[in-house]
């Protein structure tokens, strides 16, 4: 949710239009969940579901197994694993990249767990979706822990494209 | 200013500007996220209102019925269930002519429990007196809770108005928020009827079927009023802040052959199907209607109209449907859709014109097409 509120803003920076919106269902924690972000040149009427991606974002390598995350995804379309493994997806752009590793480097964690948003916006930055200095300017909007600057540009830097 | 905000926070950014006196709220999904941020605004100083946090939805209104009339600004948000316990008070402050604003995030009414957009909350509210505004973006929900103040409070209304939203879709959606200075756009409340302890007067007190039957046509007197009230507030508003808002949102309807009816969410997602339609030459149009009450004079004749409907009056029709069936004097094809937060597209919406059947009624994913 935080990262497609951060990918809005971002998208906003680089004046585009954009929206995002988390799928509310019964959440609970561990369950897997959605949300959707939709970037435009021209203001945003669509409220439905996002059903043919351009791209998709999985955060937890174990869904792969257990959802169909390529459902709906446009031939040529981009998927960006959280990973530290190579998997690659015919007829997709695929991206690994290990956030959480990048998070526990940069001791980004709370309560625990390795924060995985901001370090994905300098990712998808690099991917060309945002311009960095907009990630950067939608983070620090957000955070005020500069580990989170730090984590992004790690991103940044280590994504193979 | 520009920021991203969910329609909630818009509602409450507009409610901070709008300085209410008093504020009483109870929280309910999906409303929660409004009285939370105004909570917060009123903790750390940036809104300097009585914030009652009350034990129900019922007292929350009649919280805010004690405070306004006393000539303050008052404000309260909800949501279904919520506004539906509301409701012996929502009379009242209409009948109280208490210029209270009001957030509903619309949902649907259990059972079954659903916690997604509908419109039934809202429309069960339909004969209280209240104006009813319908949204359709994030910039729309800050835009229609100012004026909503302006609109109440203006001494030719003096009647409480209902801010909708709907449920997730827009209450939690983000979106792109262009804030303004309001400044002088919301004058001071002066509330003629407020209790003034140096001129006790009684309130409330037994009224006889002559003095109570006046009462009743003055309520529809000020909602006759209210139509040039909202008027000359949605001009103003455009005139200081550059965004144009009318009773409702036309889309490509000057030579549509076939006009799309809707409200909320669905009347903005409908503009896509009308690009779509027009692609493969369909004169469509949308009109996405934006105040239910006071209900507006629409310009449907000589053209087909499909009505997409998000509430139903059992043994009835679609509330909108049947509406514009009273008020236009014409058949439209009513499509209920979307009851309990289904899902709706474009494509979908597309289908409906294309399939439509005037006069006839179709369940959405439920029935076959009439």
């Amino acid at each position: 949710m935080t990262a497609a509120r951060l990918l809005a803003i971002a998208a906003i920076h680089d004046g585009k239009y954009a929206s995002a919106c988390p799928f509310y269902g019964a959440e609970r924690r561990g369950a897997p969940v959605v949300s959707f972000v939709r970037i435009d040149d021209r203001p945003i009427k669509v409220y439905s579901q996002i059903r043919r991606p351009d791209l998709v974002v999985v955060l937890d390598a174990t869904l792969l197994g257990v959802v169909d995350v390529l459902s709906g995804l446009k031939t040529g379309g981009t998927i960006l694993i959280n990973s530290a493994h190579r998997k690659e997806y015919p007829g997709f752009f695929t991206y690994n990249i290990d956030l959480t590793g990048i998070a526990l480097r940069e001791d980004l964690v709370i309560a625990g767990s390795p924060i995985l948003d901001t370090p994905l916006l300098g990712a998808i930055a690099r991917i060309g979706i945002i311009s960095q200095d907009s990630a950067k300017k939608a983070i620090t909007e957000l955070f005020t822990d500069e580990r989170n600057v730090k984590a992004a540009d790690a991103a940044y830097r280590e994504i193979t494209v | 200013m520009l920021m991203v905000a969910t329609g909630n926070r818009a509602v409450a950014e507009a409610v901070r500007q709008a300085k209410p006196a008093v504020i009483a709220a109870y929280p309910i999904t999906p409303q929660t996220g409004i009285v939370e941020q105004i909570a917060e605004y009123v903790t750390h100083g940036d809104l300097l209102s009585r914030y009652i946090p009350v034990e129900s939805e019922h007292s929350a209104m009649a919280a805010c019925i004690g405070a306004s009339a006393t000539g303050v600004r008052t404000f309260t948000a909800t949501s279904s269930h919520g506004l539906l316990y509301m409701h012996e008070m929502t009379n009242w402050a209409a009948g109280a002519r208490l210029p209270i604003v009001m957030a509903n995030v619309n949902r649907a009414i259990g059972p079954g429990w659903n916690i997604w957009a509908e419109h039934t909350d809202a429309i069960q509210e339909r004969d209280t007196g209240w104006l009813q505004v319908y949204i359709s973006t994030v910039q729309e929900a800050y835009d229609a809770t100012l004026m909503a103040f302006r609109i109440a409070e203006h001494n030719d209304v003096l009647l409480p108005v209902m801010v909708n939203l709907d449920g997730f879709l827009l209450s939690h959606d983000m979106q792109p928020l262009e804030t303004v200075e309001p400044g002088d756009f919301i004058p001071p409340l002066h509330l003629p009827h407020a209790i003034d302890p140096t001129n006790p007067v009684a309130y409330g007190p037994l009224t006889g079927p002559d003095q109570y039957f006046r009462f009743r046509w003055d309520i529809e007197r000020s909602m006759r009023d209210s139509v040039s009230v909202i008027r000359q507030t949605q001009a103003e508003f455009a005139r200081r802040f550059g965004r144009t808002y009318g009773f409702t949102d036309d889309y490509r309807c000057d030579d549509a052959d076939v006009v799309v009816v809707a409200m909320g969410t669905l009347g903005k997602e409908a503009e896509v199907a009308v690009d779509t339609l027009r692609n493969e030459g369909v004169k469509a149009g949308s009109m996405r209607l934006r105040w239910f009450r006071p209900f507006p004079k629409l310009d449907l004749a000589g053209r087909e109209v499909v009505v997409i409907d998000r509430s139903y009056s059992f043994g009835f029709g679609g509330t909108l449907a049947t509406s514009i069936r009273a008020s236009c004097g014409i058949e439209p094809y009513s499509v209920i859709a979307g009851l309990g937060g289904q899902e709706v597209t474009y494509d979908d919406i597309a289908g409906f014109v294309r399939n439509r059947r005037i006069g006839g009624e179709f369940w959405f994913g439920v029935t076959p097409g009439v």
